[in-house]
């Protein structure tokens, strides 16, 4: 069977031809030229020496790299918003993971709670208790 | 039986109103995002927690990871081409962009297996520190995730080649441009931020 499902789900049932003729495609090829140009820009934002500027060079520019990509190559716009919603809704589980679990992972004291030293890297690595005494490297 | 039951399900309509086949591509990608989101965000937790990560990445080699978003930015090029190729209904040109695709996952593959061979040879192993696993972890994840895609595009290829299941063309770029956005984060977090 040669049927093909094109971008837009507005058009199913069309065929290639017809479809073609009306669906506006990005220039794929300049959208590459940029992605490109953005990973020079990530590439060379540590050599700038600045903390800062690596983190927006490194992960602003990994955003808008990966946002060009679903725009552009993925086509996410023209499918149906079910599929805007859904990735946005596993986004946000991500999130609340992440909000959930950084806590325990990145401090050393809570409400309710205190992280042993040892597991907070803050004591001797003799501080464990029996059977806990290998020291990790992070 | 009708014109319609013999319509593989793939290409049938769900209630969604977008066919079925692309609606599976989207949930399985939707929970990629969170096998990697979780992966991802774990590893920024302990590396802004703890220092000695960015002493540990200092031995990642910025330009190999540089040249590999290089080739998997390509291949997604290539994957977008064979996609329009397969909108026009020319399948033998779709699948010789699937080719072009193949070749980029191979050479990423390759590039990745000296990687790995050098840097295990000077001691970095998955058990050397936190750091390492994590590095070892995410990355052959997204490798597996890679041959996946190209066993899966060398098989759309070849019915694609006779004008046949033209939908999958669009199907395993979805895919393939995931994988994509995958590495486009990973690369910062392995190979920049040291």
């Amino acid at each position: 069977m040669a049927d093909h499902a094109p971008h837009s789900d507005a058009h199913d049932g069309h065929d290639h031809a017809a479809h073609a003729e009306h669906t506006h495609h990005p220039n794929y090829v300049k959208i590459w030229a940029i992605l490109l140009g953005l990973l020079v820009v990530s590439v060379a934002g540590p050599f700038v020496g600045i903390k800062a500027v690596t983190l927006i060079t490194a992960f602003g520019v990994a955003i808008v790299k990966a946002y060009l990509v679903v725009k552009n190559f993925m086509h996410i716009d023209l499918a149906a918003k079910v599929v805007t919603y859904l990735v946005l809704t596993m986004v946000l589980f991500m999130l609340l993971f992440f909000a959930g679990t950084a806590p325990d992972v990145m401090e050393s004291h809570g409400s309710n709670w205190t992280k042993p030293s040892w597991v907070a890297g803050t004591a001797h690595p003799a501080a464990p208790a029996a059977g806990h005494g290998h020291e990790e490297k992070h | 039986m009708s014109a319609g039951a013999s319509r593989p399900i793939a290409t049938g309509r769900s209630a969604t109103g977008m066919p079925t086949g692309r609606l599976g591509v989207w949930w399985v990608i939707a929970s990629e995002i969170v096998i990697f989101g979780g992966l991802l965000g774990s590893y920024v937790m302990y590396r802004l927690a703890h220092d000695a990560f960015a002493e540990q990445a200092a031995h990642t080699n910025t330009w190999i990871g540089a040249f590999n978003t290089f080739v998997l930015l390509t291949s997604s090029l290539s994957a977008v081409l064979a996609h329009t190729a397969a909108e026009e209904g020319n399948g033998r040109k779709a699948a010789r962009f699937l080719y072009y695709t193949m070749a980029g996952g191979a050479v990423f593959i390759i590039v990745k297996a000296f990687e790995w061979t050098n840097e295990i040879q000077h001691g970095f192993t998955i058990a050397s520190s936190t750091f390492w696993s994590f590095y070892y972890t995410a990355a052959g994840i997204h490798a597996a995730h890679v041959i996946a895609g190209v066993i899966i595009m060398g098989i759309v290829a070849q019915t694609a080649k006779k004008n046949l299941e033209l939908q999958r063309v669009e199907l395993i770029g979805l895919y393939w441009h995931f994988v994509d956005i995958v590495w486009i984060f990973l690369f910062p977090l392995l190979y920049i931020a040291k």
